[in-house]
C-alpha cells in the first residue's frame, strides 16, 4: 500500500508537522483564556505574513499527511483496488488543502 | 474480547494512535470551515465562537487537544523506531507519549477555566 | 520453563481431570471447532495433548509437528488464539478454566484440521528477495568476515529464522494487506541486506520497499512478541524502511 515514495512523504511531512503541531497547541492553550475571541485572534493574525506562512505551510503539510494516512486505514479496513485508492488519497488532498488555504485567507486577508 | 495475539502495550499505543489520526482527520475539513467564517470578518467567526461557551464543547476541545498531542507524540516515537538506533524501550515511550497528551489536554482545560 | 502460578488452572494438571480441548476440525475454508476431552496430567504439552486425540479419540485428525523439542517449527498452531510452538507450550499454563482451543496458524490458508499452507509464506519469502547471491566461487579463498562488525552484528541477530511462520500469524498488517510480504521475509531481506557477501543488494532493496513491502509495516512488535526464538523483526523492518528512504532520497532505489 505504502512504497518508498509515499512512505517518505508521509514522514516528512509529519516531521515538518512536530514543532508546527507544538506553536499550536501553544497558541490554543494561549488563545482560550477568558474564551475565545475572534477579534483577538484576528488582531493576531490580519495582515501578519508569518501567522500566514505558518498556516499555509501547516495547511499543506497536514493535508497530504491526513490523505495519505486515511488511503492507510481506508485500504486495510475496506480493502479494494490500489487504483480507487491513488484516486481517493488524491482528492482528499485536494479537498482539504483548498479549504484550509481558504481559512488561512480568512483569517489573514480578508 | 481482545484477540489474544492482540492483548499488549505497543497495539493499544498503535489503536491510539490511529483512532487519534482519523478523528482529527474527520475534524479537520470542520475545522477550516469554522475558521473560513473569519471570511465575513470578525462577527462571522464570532457568530460561532459563541458556541464554544458550552461545557461540552469545551469538553470536546480537551478531547481534540488531547488527541493532537498523543498523535504528534506518538508519531515521534514511531519516527524514532525508523529512523534512530533500535531501543526496547518503547513501551516506555508508548506511556510518555500518552503522558504527554494528557499534559497539553489539562493545560488546555486549566487555561480554559480561566 | 516456569513453575510460577500464573493464573492460569493449575488444576488442570492434577490426574483425574479432564481438559475440554477445541480443535479445528475440516477442509479449507469451511469447518469448525470441535470439542474432546482429553484427561488432565502433570507435565503435558499441547502437542502431548494433540496426539493423544489422534491416537485414542480420532485418528483422522491430521496435523504437523517433527521434531518436538522446539528446533524445527513445525507445529506451530493457534492456541487460545495466541501463536505458539505446541511443543514448547505446557498445557497447565495456558488452559484457562479448564478449556484449552487450538487452531491452525492464522493469515494462511487451512489444508485439513490444524495442518496450515506455508505456500504463500514461502512464496513471499522469495519476492522478498531471500535467496544469498554470493560473491565467491569454490575456486577463491573464504571471505573473512569480522563477527563483530557492526553489520555482521545486525545480520547475526536475525539468522536463527526457522521459518516457523508464528510471526506471519501473529501480524495484524499481514491480516489487513493480504499481499504484505510479512515479518519472516523482511527479517530474512534485512540479514542479506546486512551481508557484505551478497551482491543482489539493489534489487533486493526495490523488492522490499515496493507497495507490498517494509513501508506497511507498523511497529505493534507482535511479532518479536510471539517469536520463540526471540528474533526482531519489527527492528529489522525499520532498518529496511530507513535503508530504503535513505535510497529513494539518493534517487538509487
Amino acid at each position: 500500500m505504502l512504497d518508498a515514495r509515499l512512505f517518505l512523504l508521509q514522514r516528512a511531512t509529519a516531521v515538518l508537522m512536530a514543532p508546527l503541531v507544538l506553536i499550536h497547541l501553544a497558541l490554543i492553550i494561549v488563545a482560550v483564556r477568558n474564551g475565545l475571541d475572534a477579534a483577538e485572534i484576528l488582531s493576531r493574525t490580519r495582515g501578519s505574513w508569518l501567522w500566514g506562512s505558518y498556516y499555509s505551510l501547516f495547511v499543506i503539510a497536514a493535508s497530504i499527511h491526513a490523505a495519505i494516512g486515511l488511503r492507510v486505514i481506508g485500504f486495510e479496513t475496506l480493502g479494494g483496488s490500489r487504483r480507487i485508492w491513488d484516486l481517493t488519497t488524491i482528492l482528499i488532498a485536494l479537498l482539504l488543502a483548498p479549504l484550509g488555504l481558504r481559512a488561512v485567507f480568512a483569517l489573514v486577508a480578508s | 474480547m481482545i484477540a489474544g495475539h492482540r492483548n499488549h502495550p505497543l497495539y493499544f499505543a498503535f489503536v491510539l494512535h490511529r483512532l487519534s489520526g482519523l478523528l482529527l482527520a474527520l475534524f479537520l475539513p470542520a475545522h477550516f470551515l469554522v475558521l473560513g467564517l473569519a471570511i465575513n470578518g470578525a462577527e462571522g467567526l464570532d457568530g460561532f465562537l459563541v458556541l464554544t461557551e458550552n461545557r461540552l464543547v469545551k469538553l470536546a476541545e480537551f478531547g481534540l487537544v488531547f488527541l493532537l498531542a498523543v498523535h504528534m507524540f506518538g508519531g515521534l516515537r514511531v519516527l524514532a523506531l525508523e529512523f534512530l538506533a533500535w531501543t526496547p524501550r518503547h513501551k516506555t515511550y508508548a506511556a510518555a507519549s500518552l503522558a504527554g497528551g494528557f499534559f497539553f489536554a489539562c493545560g488546555f482545560l486549566l487555561s480554559a477555566g480561566s | 520453563m516456569d513453575s510460577e502460578p500464573d493464573g492460569s488452572d493449575l488444576n488442570a494438571s492434577a490426574p483425574g481431570k479432564t481438559i475440554a480441548v477445541s480443535l479445528w476440525r475440516g477442509q479449507g475454508s469451511s469447518g469448525g471447532l470441535v470439542r474432546y476431552d482429553v484427561p488432565a496430567r502433570d507435565n503435558q504439552t499441547i502437542l502431548d495433548i494433540v496426539t493423544h486425540i489422534q491416537r485414542n479419540i480420532d485418528n483422522t485428525l491430521s496435523y504437523r509437528f517433527s521434531c518436538r523439542v522446539g528446533m524445527c517449527g513445525s507445529c506451530a498452531m493457534m492456541v487460545n488464539g495466541v501463536p505458539r510452538w505446541t511443543c514448547r507450550t505446557h498445557a497447565g499454563r495456558v488452559t484457562k478454566n479448564g478449556r484449552l482451543t487450538v487452531e491452525p496458524l492464522r493469515n494462511l490458508p487451512v489444508i485439513k484440521d490444524l495442518v496450515a499452507d506455508m505456500t504463500p509464506f514461502f512464496d513471499k519469502w522469495q519476492k522478498a528477495k531471500g535467496g544469498f547471491a554470493g560473491n565467491r566461487s569454490r575456486a577463491e579463498d573464504i571471505e573473512p568476515i569480522r563477527p563483530d562488525s557492526a553489520q555482521r552484528r545486525a545480520a547475526d541477530a536475525g539468522i536463527e529464522c526457522i521459518n516457523c511462520a508464528i510471526c506471519y500469524a501473529a501480524c495484524d498488517v499481514v491480516a489487513w494487506q493480504p499481499d504484505y510480504l510479512g515479518p519472516a521475509a523482511l527479517n530474512r531481506a534485512w540479514t542479506l541486506m546486512n551481508d557484505v557477501r551478497d551482491t543482489a543488494a539493489k534489487e533486493r532493496l526495490r523488492a522490499v520497499s515496493a507497495g507490498d513491502g517494509c513501508h506497511n509495516c507498523h511497529s505493534h512488535q507482535s511479532c518479536m512478541k510471539f517469536c520463540p526464538n526471540e528474533l526482531n523483526p519489527t527492528a529489522a523492518i525499520a532498518g529496511l524502511k530507513a535503508m530504503a528512504a535513505r535510497a529513494a532520497l539518493k534517487g538509487e532505489l
